[in-house]
């Protein structure tokens, strides 16, 4: 147990809120960039702490850093407690660096209002350290709306093209998602019967009397579409496109980078190891709308795109698509493999929001027929974003690469015909994401190609553009060359899950350990 | 009647376990009393002496929040104490102080008595006590009609205003027509549990107690039944559950909005608990007959509130309509409880979701009550969302208390009324209410569209459009407003004694 002060989860996520309530209480001007600066820096830095003691600290039931704080309700079995298992370390990680870019990012975006924004941004980013810490089910709810609630807001007032119109399609299908898996984690509560929301607890109940195969079927659905929602599951997508087409740059790679990978995290830390017979039923069915839907149909849709921004934005909902996969294949590998691509698409995602942002404000346009030959005069910028674009098709070198290799090695074992199709999406992605990159920074500048004279090149990446975009890029390349550093503890905590081991990795095997 | 029984009534007046009553309505004497006594130009300070008295008397019964072990029958079983209403009784007395507080700032604006106005408020305040702990319907009747006389004047103070009176004629006939329904059902009642031919016939019975058993001998009686369904009706119009909820856009759009603040949470407050009360207890055995019934209601209510509300561009309008919604949602609660078994731990925490809900809706209602009546203009029924354009530029500390105040009433984390939808949700859970758990959260989504339109339009809109000054925030108004803001916040994590009504 710590003590609150020197507990490096509770600070990641008390500084951000503290910060934000300080630059509520009307500071000087020439503080406000200071205290935001703190408010990111320290999340992230705690994040690099706890991932370098994580292999060393004391463990309870997997959980390291772990810590209890008498606020909640008490007498429903709800008490704000904190700790990390190896699932939840990479995404806590993930949720440290994306924030500290995304925070840079909106520092220097000279935002109206600028003030307001950098709260909520800050809110969001308490809330994200915070689901990820939390091993209380209501709390890991509770962080998630936490950082919900900003986005809407953000996307509304500081959104681009169409801001209303997306924040409310936003708000409305991300309420819709929410509500489910709140039902189903009552329902979860409700029937453990072991009036406690602590997970550590509901999964030691939860394995010795496992609930009723079918009631667990019927909970897991819940949670599935709640979940799916949330992560833009074919055909509930419609959301993120112009949601993210039209949010802040920083709310883009935040959003997409880490909230949005609640879902799948919930799918993984909740719902598998306290429904392992639900999900059977499910497989086939998640397996078919993540290939046909999110990988080959939005993969088609994002090659059909013209705008840098949608173009990225779809090509987030089709990678969620191998992510699904992998939570489908149910195994240790492709679960693994699901967790790995969350922190590389986490990473590599926010990355190409923050270049499409940079690219925006040098050619003033996310049309892709409008640019061109940017690579001459900002030759960095290029760099970046080719190393982005690589890394978002999964090429080797890169966070993702690890991700989709072992979610396909994992569903080649289920079923080689879903595998091939899956792995053309990779096709896919290469053709859209290589288009955009020639587009972009090669051939003729669209000035040129019109005969017109160019009126002066677009500059390259400034170092404030490059702090945050280094630090995106650095951790994937270094996820990328050193895998077991993530890998690790990943490993080590699906594999001492109790789901995982009875079922054997295959979904009929779980099917056929209904308990009871 | 023999000597013994005229001692033994005696003794059952226990005058000193109604003191916050008693103490209320000595207050409300007192004020008149002042306005006679005092010079006129000390007239002013009488509202405030008023909110001072209360504030006593609220510090005196805070105690009574937290569960106690024990009910006690008072006045010859008249009155029944149990820890319920002791929690009640505070939940009337804030109510009736922050409506006191709105008054000072929207009053100030018209040409009307204060004083009268605030004697009248207290009078209802412990009309509402007494309603809670009646345990026989005589006393229910009278506590009730006490309460909605004192509506009628409150609902129609504005006598220059068309909206106001006709708010207030309203209220005077669909009030009457409920109050004549719930007498109804009670002669019923009364007249069939006298009945000599059925077994466990009373001779009183008005008396709770007297009928539950009746009632318990006699499940399946059709008149009863009858009588059951009308009292309900009456209470689901106190209530503003649907079918019987077309008063209250009219009623809460003309009536003064410290009175439409006070309708809203301590009226409809009172409502659900009553019912509560009867359908847990006197009408136990008839769970067949109010189970469904109520289930329909609170579905139709939740849908009806939500998408009336989804146009409805008069704020006042708006909060009545969505408070509507509200009603449904701690419906219910009172629905989850019926279905478990009396006393037991989910019985339990099912009160413990509706007291919570109550809470949480009076600390956020009021927070934006306590705003539309800042940012009102001389004319109190025309409150549009336009006038909250530039509310956020213009006033920073009137647009946060109202985003806390919509964002709990939308329960949306970290406020309160999410604390509150979450236990109503489990609750409803465990009881097994899968298609009215679906309803409610249809119900949740809809309304996060009008609350953050609301929002919308006083963080976002163009500035200037209101047209009229908004009223300065007063330095007793700003603490009010803090702190309805800090208990919204805080709830979620520290819930003090309320939390012992949670869960087991």
């Amino acid at each position: 147990m710590n003590h609150p002060l020197t507990d490096p989860l509770l600070i990641s996520l008390a500084a951000p809120l503290a910060a934000a309530l300080l630059l509520a209480l009307n500071l000087p001007r020439r503080w406000v960039a200071g205290v935001a600066w703190a408010g990111f820096l320290v999340p992230a830095l705690a994040a690099l702490h706890v991932w370098w003691h994580f292999g060393a600290a004391p463990k309870q039931a997997g959980y390291a850093f772990l810590s209890e704080y008498g606020v909640g309700v008490p007498s429903l079995g709800i008490g704000l407690k904190l700790g990390l298992n190896g699932i939840a370390l990479p995404l806590f990680v993930l949720a440290g660096l994306v924030g500290l870019a995304a925070g840079l990012v909106a520092l220097r975006s000279g935002a109206e209002r600028l003030r307001g924004y950098l709260m909520l941004l800050l809110v969001m980013q308490a809330g994200l350290m915070g689901m990820f810490a939390s091993v209380d089910l209501f709390f890991f709810y509770f962080f998630h709306e936490l950082a919900l609630i900003p986005t809407f807001v953000m996307v509304g007032v500081w959104g681009g093209r169409d801001r209303t119109y997306a924040a409310m399609k936003l708000t409305i299908y991300l309420t819709v998602g929410a509500m489910l898996s709140l039902v189903g984690l009552i329902a979860i509560y409700v029937k453990a019967g072991a009036h406690s929301f602590d997970l550590v607890t509901l999964r030691e109940v939860l394995a010795a009397h496992p609930l009723h195969a079918t009631l667990q079927t019927h909970i897991f659905g819940l949670l599935l579409f709640g979940f799916g929602i949330l992560v833009s599951l074919w055909p509930f997508h419609s959301w993120a496109p112009p949601a993210y087409s039209a949010a802040p740059s920083s709310v883009a790679m935040l959003h997409a980078g880490v909230l949005k990978k609640f879902g799948l995290y919930g799918l993984i830390q909740v719902a598998l190891p306290l429904l392992p017979s639900g999900f059977g039923p499910w497989t086939h069915l998640l397996a078919g709308l993540a290939v046909f839907g999110n990988v080959l149909v939005i993969g088609l849709v994002t090659i059909a795109q013209r705008d840098l921004k949608l173009m990225i934005a779809y090509s987030s909902v089709m990678h969620m698509g191998y992510a699904f996969l992998g939570i489908a294949c149910f195994s240790v590998l492709g679960v693994g493999g699901a967790v790995m691509l969350m922190v590389g698409h986490g990473l590599s995602v926010a990355l190409l929001f923050l270049l499409a942002t940079s690219i925006h404000q040098r050619t003033k346009t996310f049309a892709l027929d409008r640019m061109g030959g940017m690579a001459r005069s900002a030759p960095v910028l290029a760099a970046f974003f080719a190393a982005a674009t690589f890394a978002s098709i999964g090429l080797p070198g890169f966070a993702n690469f690890w991700g989709e290799l072992t979610i396909f090695l994992a569903l080649a074992k289920l079923s080689p015909a879903l595998a091939a199709l899956a792995i053309l999406g990779i096709v896919i992605s290469a053709v859209y994401g290589l288009r955009a990159l020639a587009r972009v920074f090669f051939g003729p500048a669209p000035a040129e190609a019109a005969g017109e004279p160019a009126q002066g090149a677009p500059p390259d990446l400034g170092w404030g553009e490059r702090l945050p975009a280094l630090i995106l890029l650095s951790a994937l390349l270094f996820v990328g060359f050193w895998p077991k550093s993530i890998s690790a503890p990943i490993n080590s905590a699906l594999e001492a899950s109790a789901a995982f081991s009875v079922s054997g990795g295959a979904p009929a095997d779980a099917a056929a350990q209904a308990p009871r | 009647m023999p000597l013994s029984q005229l001692q033994a009534f005696a003794e059952s007046n226990r005058w000193g376990a109604i003191w916050p009553e008693l103490l209320v309505a000595c207050l409300a004497l007192a004020v008149l009393l002042l306005e006679i006594v005092l010079p006129k130009s000390a007239h002013r300070r009488i509202p405030g002496i008023a909110i001072a008295g209360q504030l006593a008397i609220l510090a005196a019964v805070l105690g009574g929040v937290a569960p106690g072990p024990d009910s006690q029958t008072v006045f010859s079983g008249l009155l029944l104490l149990t820890p319920l209403v002791k929690a009640m009784r505070v939940f009337f007395l804030a109510s009736s102080i922050l409506a006191c507080v709105l008054a000072r700032v929207v009053l100030a604006r018209q040409s009307v008595p204060r004083v009268e106005f605030t004697a009248i408020l207290l009078v209802v305040t412990g009309a509402m006590m007494l309603l809670v702990e009646s345990h026989n319907f005589v006393m229910l009747f009278v506590a009730l009609e006490t309460l909605t006389v004192g509506f009628y004047i409150l609902v129609s103070y504005f006598r220059g205003s068309v909206l106001s009176l006709e708010a207030g004629l309203k209220y005077l006939v669909l009030g009457a027509l409920s109050s004549a329904l719930l007498l109804f059902g009670i002669v019923l009642l009364y007249g069939v549990a006298g009945s000599a031919s059925l077994p466990a016939h009373t001779a009183d019975g008005m008396d709770y107690g007297a009928l539950r058993v009746f009632l318990d001998a006699n499940p399946h009686c059709f008149l009863a039944g009858v009588g059951v369904a009308l009292v309900l009706s009456g209470l689901a119009f106190k209530v503003g559950a649907f079918p019987f909820q077309f008063w209250i856009p009219d009623v809460y759009q003309g009536a003064p909005t410290p009175v439409t603040a006070f309708l809203a949470v301590a009226s409809k407050g009172a409502g659900i608990v009553v019912l509560l009360l009867l359908t847990g207890t006197v009408f136990a055995a008839y769970g067949w007959l109010v189970i469904p019934v109520l289930g329909s209601l609170a579905a139709a209510t939740i849908l009806f509130g939500n998408l009336a509300a989804l146009s409805q561009p008069n704020v006042k309008r708006l909060i009545g309509l969505s408070g509507i919604s509200h009603a449904g949602f701690m419906l219910l609660a009172v629905i989850a409880g019926l279905k478990a078994i009396p006393g037991s731990n989910a019985a339990v925490a099912s009160t413990g979701a509706v007291l919570v809900y109550l809470y949480a809706y009076l600390f956020a209602s009021f927070a934006v009550f306590g705003v539309m009546a800042h940012v009102a203009g001389p004319d109190d029924a025309d409150q549009q969302l336009d006038h909250y354009a530039g509310l956020a530029r213009e006033d920073p500390f009137l647009a946060a208390v109202l985003a806390i105040g919509l964002g709990s009433l939308a329960g949306i984390p970290p406020l309160a009324g999410f604390l509150g939808k979450f236990l109503v949700f489990v609750v409803a859970f465990d009881a097994r209410m899968y298609g009215l758990l679906a309803v409610a959260v249809v119900g949740v989504v809809l309304s996060i569209y009008y609350y953050f339109g609301w929002i919308r339009a006083a963080f976002f809109g163009p500035a200037g459009q209101s047209g009229h000054a908004r009223t300065p925030v007063a330095f007793a108004s700003r603490v009010t407003l803090t702190a309805l803001a800090l208990c919204s916040l805080l709830l979620v994590f520290f819930q003090g004694p309320l939390g012992r009504w949670i869960g087991r």
